[in-house]
């Protein structure tokens, strides 16, 4: 059997782009940073060497025309991968995204098709604040006609993001910063299956507990700790927000009557609401107490490294309310970074 | 015309030429007087933004853009780009009635019409846009080595926009084959340029300032529309780069709907009369003896006639197709 490899997260990615523009010869990758040398962290690395600047290149700082343009090109079988490295930047282009990508498939009956990814990267931490930190997948998969995808591992992010690439729709592929210099296994290939399967990670009867992105990473963390002091998880990785995996859930939470869904929206209207609402909605009577939401609180991220000490939420507020529901007092090392708050790891420094 | 030394010397519009154009701008002006004298039954329940005097600017298109690979986009005022590409006027007629066979099915409406057999690729609602979808269709077509050059309608407010600026960056920095092309005819609905932009503001001076070539030209004069789009595709073909025109042109109805608005002033009646007396379909009448005149009455009477009984006639898509087509 041939050894399984393990690479990063932004490999992956880059793995990934390769692995589309190599397939499709008509497939255009562009965004700001894409051609300059740091190469959105690496993840568009050689690309443009490799395929040329009329297939990968740099943008002029327009957002709004870029996405357009992208559109222009993927309605005459061009399809485009566009990056953002905020996703708070691709808000200029929120009248291409809602008006034209969501629509215009709809809108002239299935005429066109929009093979658009946009690639939204969320900040955290080293002082992002509250204009480079933010999670709005609740914004974008509210709009009918888009889909939104956030994968939690690097073997997710390749294969998500081929899938997003080869999808005929608008996808809104959302990558969490603090994901990018994760490591993990990658499988040798893929077979391209659709966007909206949710991923169960662990299993168990006592609780369901429903995760995305970067705040998967917590949710494992959190569940083996429950898993050490004999609480059994099933630990949901949504992959897809949009379409949503509700059968996984609705399944796991008929089995173990309980759910925690974690996300990293601020909590009104977030994925999480929706997720809690469609259980109590649909299957009402399996929930044995009140869901819970662990999600961003209604205000901005602040910048200053003081103010987001304790403001992110994570695996503690997991275990603070298994050990509140359970009625049993959890034993558990500090797994987070002791030394500063504001880096995923101990190498990383900023300014990004 | 003053032919300067960036346009090849360009023969005298024929006779015939002459004779298509009238019978274009005539067309869609019994077509959108149609439209006008239907709406009143308020079986067309959709917005409608007339081009009715404003005609000139795309009757030309199917004779100079014959190819269904030039390709245009548009903004809400797309009826005349529209049928002067050649889209199907029963398809069109349809849509406007929300039927089934309608371009899009019902879906769509006046706002948003598609034809892509005779290259009106799509025309949408929001003020510019469509335009970077235009730009965006030229990238597609250096990618892909087709053939063809993009046309971009829109109107002088979208020349207000952020979108039409950034647009127009990436289609010089990329020298793609676009026209640009702004119908101005002074009006965002109701407000005059005056309370838009500066009083001494030429936009094709300022839009030059970018570094494009522009054009300027009088768009009721049907004549000189058509000499200006045939230097603008012979420098976009020649020189590998995109040019704008600038049309100055007037609408003579209200800004949505069938009635005419000049009860409410905001337009003066000096400018309304002027406006009027230089018609682009009055430029014309000369040049056409009675008998012809006669003759294409009648037939673009009897395409018209057709084209709304179908409409009258025809089904309504079922309910359950609003909800089909949201995904590919």
């Amino acid at each position: 059997m041939p050894k399984k490899r393990i690479i990063t997260f932004a490999e992956a990615i880059n793995e990934g782009l390769r692995f589309s523009l190599l397939k499709n010869k008509n497939l255009l990758c562009f965004g700001l940073g894409v051609g300059d040398p740091k190469e959105v962290f690496g993840t568009t690395k050689n690309l443009q060497k490799q395929f040329g600047n009329q297939r990968v290149f740099d943008i002029p700082t327009s957002e709004n025309a870029m996405t357009g343009i992208a559109i222009g090109c993927a309605i005459n079988r061009c399809p485009v991968i566009m990056t953002h490295q905020r996703l708070d930047f691709s808000l200029l282009a929120f009248d291409q995204i809602v008006n034209n990508a969501a629509k215009i498939f709809y809108m002239f009956n299935g005429q066109f098709t929009v093979p658009i990814t946009l690639r939204l990267i969320v900040g955290k931490g080293w002082g992002q604040g509250p204009t480079h930190a933010q999670s709005l997948q609740s914004l974008f998969a509210h709009i009918p006609g888009l889909k939104v995808v956030m994968p939690s591992n690097p073997n997710d992010a390749k294969k998500m993001l081929i899938q997003s690439i080869e999808d005929p729709n608008p996808v809104i592929y959302i990558e969490h910063r603090w994901l990018h210099d994760q490591k993990g296994h990658i499988e040798k290939s893929f077979n391209s299956k659709k966007i909206g399967k949710a991923n169960l990670l662990m299993k168990g009867n006592d609780i369901t507990i429903v995760s995305n992105s970067f705040m998967t990473t917590e949710a494992l963390i959190a569940a083996k700790i429950l898993r050490s002091n004999g609480i059994y998880a099933d630990l949901i990785d949504l992959c897809s927000i949009k379409p949503l995996d509700e059968k996984a859930i609705l399944k796991s939470v008929k089995k173990t009557r309980r759910l925690i869904v974690l996300d990293d929206g601020h909590d009104f209207l977030s994925i999480a609401s929706e997720i809690i609402s469609i259980v109590t909605i649909k299957q009402f009577d399996t929930l044995k107490i009140s869901p819970k939401k662990i999600t961003m609180p209604n205000f901005p991220v602040p910048t200053g490294y003081s103010l987001t000490k304790n403001f992110y939420p994570g695996h503690k507020d997991v275990i603070k309310y298994c050990q509140n529901i359970f009625d049993k007092n959890i034993k558990y090392d500090n797994f987070s970074n002791k030394n500063f708050h504001d880096v995923p790891h101990i190498r990383f420094k900023g300014p990004f | 015309m003053i032919i300067t030394g960036l346009f090849h010397k360009m023969k005298k519009i024929s006779k015939k030429d002459e004779l298509d154009l009238y019978y274009s701008i005539l067309r869609i002006r019994r077509i959108e007087e149609k439209i006008a004298k239907e709406y009143i039954n308020w079986k067309i329940r959709c917005p409608v933004h007339l081009s009715i005097g404003q005609e000139a600017i795309g009757a030309p298109l199917k004779k100079l853009f014959k190819s269904y690979k030039d390709e245009v986009v548009s903004g809400h005022r797309a009826h005349s780009h529209y049928l002067g590409k050649g889209g199907d006027l029963k398809k069109f007629v349809c849509e406007l009635y929300g039927k089934k066979n309608g371009s899009s099915g019902g879906k769509a409406g006046s706002m948003h019409l598609t034809d892509k057999k005779s290259g009106f690729i799509l025309s949408s609602a929001i003020v510019g846009n469509s335009i970077p979808i235009g730009v965006g269709l030229a990238y597609s077509k250096r990618i892909k080595k087709e053939k063809g050059i993009v046309l971009i309608f829109f109107g002088d407010a979208a020349v207000e926009t952020g979108v039409f600026f950034e647009s127009l960056n990436f289609a010089i920095l990329k020298k793609l084959q676009v026209i640009f092309i702004c119908e101005n005819n002074f009006y965002s609905v109701y407000s005059n340029m005056k309370y838009r932009q500066p009083q001494n503001r030429k936009i094709s001076e300022m839009v030059k300032g970018i570094g494009i070539k522009t054009i300027k030209s009088n768009g009721n004069d049907p004549i000189k529309v058509f000499e200006t789009y045939c230097k603008a595709k012979d420098y976009v073909k020649r020189f590998k780069k995109p040019i704008f025109l600038e049309f100055e042109t007037f609408r003579h109805y209200e800004h949505c709907g069938f009635l005419k608005d000049d009860h409410l002033n905001y337009r003066k009646k000096s400018e309304i009369d002027y406006w009027l007396k230089n018609d682009c379909l009055r430029k014309l009448h000369t040049k056409v003896n009675k008998k012809k005149l006669i003759f294409f009455e009648k037939k673009i009477n009897k395409e018209i006639e057709t084209a709304f009984n179908i409409a009258k006639k025809s089904n309504f898509p079922r309910n359950s197709e609003n909800k089909k087509k949201l995904y590919a």
